[in-house]
């Protein structure tokens, strides 16, 4: 009961913030607007029993990616005043004609999908996990049967930050 | 029912309360100290010695007029200080300032909470304040503001990796995310991390002061520099805020450092069964001692230390700080191999 | 009682939220933060299926994903503020030099 009662209002706000993030017309609150969106995904986490992945989504999306739009966003915003950047909505009738697509492709999975038994995923990761604890199995995971996509990550983070000084600096 | 509502409730009130008044009694703790060191006596009118200056204060920062720049973006405006504030009090819902004791013949925990991941939630909390520093700028609609205002911030995520290193240091060598766990980890130990980990607590503090915009390192806020900084268009309540966070921002993390590296509630040589004496002291209060020093060391180190130049304080955080977090990280994992 | 069909619904919504924001604004850093909606919506299937099949691969994943937006976020910024310095705008309209 407690649940569906959280589980309901928190994604009422983030569908509430997500419209308005793609709706209002200043940058800057759009941006503002996608923080606490961010903040209430951490919040389903947390419902979902991921507390691990709550704090790494607050920690990385809300402290660290959204920090970087918001850099972006007052830096552009600085040479020229806000209203000079016009924003004539086009394409608005193919957006809700893919919309009303995906609405009919859902409904048409949840009739299908009703009465049939959920068959769980029998891999070996799942049985052979020696510690108790979100966090923990967590970490099991990503350094035992998952090393490889692990340092690939870091590899691409690397290459990343590389890649964004260079394209952002002024001479090189 | 009690145990689950009333108890919780009843600790939020104690320790929000607390944690306020211990700020507002930090700005005379400050003014005092500062002025001892430089031979002086500091604010002796109001009250017994001064005791009363922070009532003071606070009524003159309350009557203040209201002003909000023309075309500054009121909702942002509005929301920058309460957004600095925030993220400083609800650290406290895991910091851990004792072990259970028996109240009214109940058992009650000296913590608000236990989360699996309490050092990682402050992490997170920690990095949700930058927005109220940049929001500040920006709403200002002012230049010296905004310009303030991205240094300011620049400075704060700069030195946040070298911190979250030192802290994952101190995860290996607890095994726990847990702020309890890591206490507990202590006790078991027999030896606080600070002695553990020397390397890492000295990074600790270095970037802990950097991190509270304090000196040697505060200035996006001098007045020397920037005409104020990212609160130049503040007045009255707001300003009193920002104010308020900052100090806040203080005792949190002096909070953090004792329970991470101090020992937390724990009394000086835990195992050593001659020094029992010392439990007459209870834990939460040996938790305040210990707090306190750190905070005396804060004020201590601005009234001594010259400020640093921006670009100094950049290349101290990268090229310094960070490297000396990762091979303090390298060597603790290595260590934890080896001897294990 | 919440299955998993909720958090389905609820991603569902969030990706056509961000896939309209796409196709409607034309601000490329609005874009960039539509695209990122998009992502958390899979984020959250990700992890809704995780919690009700009781295996941590879903989290992997969510990690994972979460790590290559934060790298995809630093270098389209990149690339928009190179942008803004030598044509002045962040209108998608505008920003058609390889058009033949």
């Amino acid at each position: 009961m407690g649940e569906a009662i959280a589980f309901y209002f928190i994604a009422a706000c983030i569908l509430g913030f997500a419209v308005l993030v793609i709706s209002t017309k200043d940058t800057v609150h759009s941006v503002l607007f996608l923080v606490l969106d961010f903040l209430f995904v951490a919040a389903l986490y947390v419902l979902l029993g991921a507390a691990f992945l709550a704090a790494i989504q607050i920690l990385v999306y809300a402290g660290g990616i959204v920090v970087l739009y918001l850099f972006v966003v007052m830096l552009v915003n600085l040479k020229r005043p806000p209203e000079a950047h016009s924003d004539p909505h086009r394409q608005t009738r193919l957006g809700f004609g893919m919309a009303a697509a995906v609405i009919v492709e859902l409904g048409a999975v949840a009739l299908y999908s009703t009465g049939k038994p959920v068959v769980p995923l029998a891999s070996a990761a799942t049985a052979a996990i020696p510690v108790s604890g979100n966090t923990e199995q967590v970490g099991w995971l990503l350094y035992t049967s998952y090393l490889i996509p692990f340092e690939i990550a870091s590899m691409l983070l690397l290459v990343a930050m590389i890649g964004a000084i260079v394209l952002a600096k002024r001479e090189l | 029912m009690v145990d689950t509502l009333v108890i919780p409730i009843l600790k939020i009130l104690i320790v929000l309360n607390a944690t306020l008044v211990a700020v507002t009694y930090m700005v005379l703790l400050e003014r005092k100290v500062i002025a001892w060191a430089q031979s002086r006596l500091g604010p002796m009118r109001v009250g017994p010695y001064g005791i009363l200056q922070p009532v003071a204060d606070a009524v003159k920062l309350m009557i203040k007029e209201d002003i909000t720049p023309t075309r500054a973006d009121k909702w942002v405006f509005t929301a920058a200080p309460i957004i600095s504030m925030v993220p400083a009090l609800i650290v406290y819902a895991v910091i851990p300032f004792g072990p259970e004791v028996n109240l009214f013949g109940r058992r009650v925990t000296l913590f608000i909470t236990d989360v699996n991941v309490g050092l990682l939630y402050i992490v997170s909390v920690a990095s949700v304040g930058v927005y109220g520093i940049i929001l500040a700028g920006y709403a200002s609609n002012s230049k010296f503001p905004l310009l303030a205002s991205l240094r300011a911030s620049a400075q704060l995520i700069s030195y946040e990796v070298a911190v979250t290193l030192t802290l994952v240091s101190v995860i290996l060598m607890a095994g726990s995310l847990s702020m309890v766990s890591i206490v507990r980890a202590q006790e078991s130990s027999h030896l606080w991390y600070a002695f553990v980990q020397p390397l890492a607590f000295g990074i600790f503090v270095i970037g802990s002061l950097a991190e509270t915009n304090r000196a040697p390192f505060d200035m996006p806020e001098a007045e020397q520099e920037l005409t104020g900084g990212f609160h130049t268009e503040y007045s009255g309540m707001r300003f009193a805020l920002f104010f308020l966070a900052e100090y806040a921002n203080m005792i949190v993390v002096s909070s953090v450092a004792t329970t991470l590296f101090l020992g937390g509630w724990l009394r000086p040589f835990p195992s050593v069964a001659m020094l029992s004496v010392l439990d007459v002291v209870p834990s939460w209060t040996w938790f305040l001692i210990k707090s306190f020093l750190f905070l005396y060391f804060f004020i201590w180190i601005r009234a001594t230390l010259p400020r640093y130049r921006y670009d100094q304080l950049m290349r101290l955080g990268w090229k310094v700080l960070i490297p000396l977090a990762i091979a303090n990280l390298v060597v603790t994992g290595i260590v934890k191999v080896v001897l294990l | 009682m919440i299955t998993s069909t909720h958090y389905m619904f609820l991603s569902a919504a969030l990706f056509m939220i961000g896939v309209i924001g796409v196709m409607v604004r034309r601000n490329i850093i609005i874009i960039f933060m539509s695209i990122e909606l998009i992502l958390n919506a899979v984020n959250i299937n990700l992890v809704a299926f995780s919690a009700q099949l009781q295996n941590g691969i879903g989290q992997v994943f969510a990690i994972f994903v979460i790590a290559v937006a934060a790298a995809e976020a630093a270098v389209g910024l990149g690339i928009i503020l190179a942008f803004y310095r030598n044509k002045e705008t962040v209108n998608i309209d505008e920003m058609n030099l390889m058009r033949w």
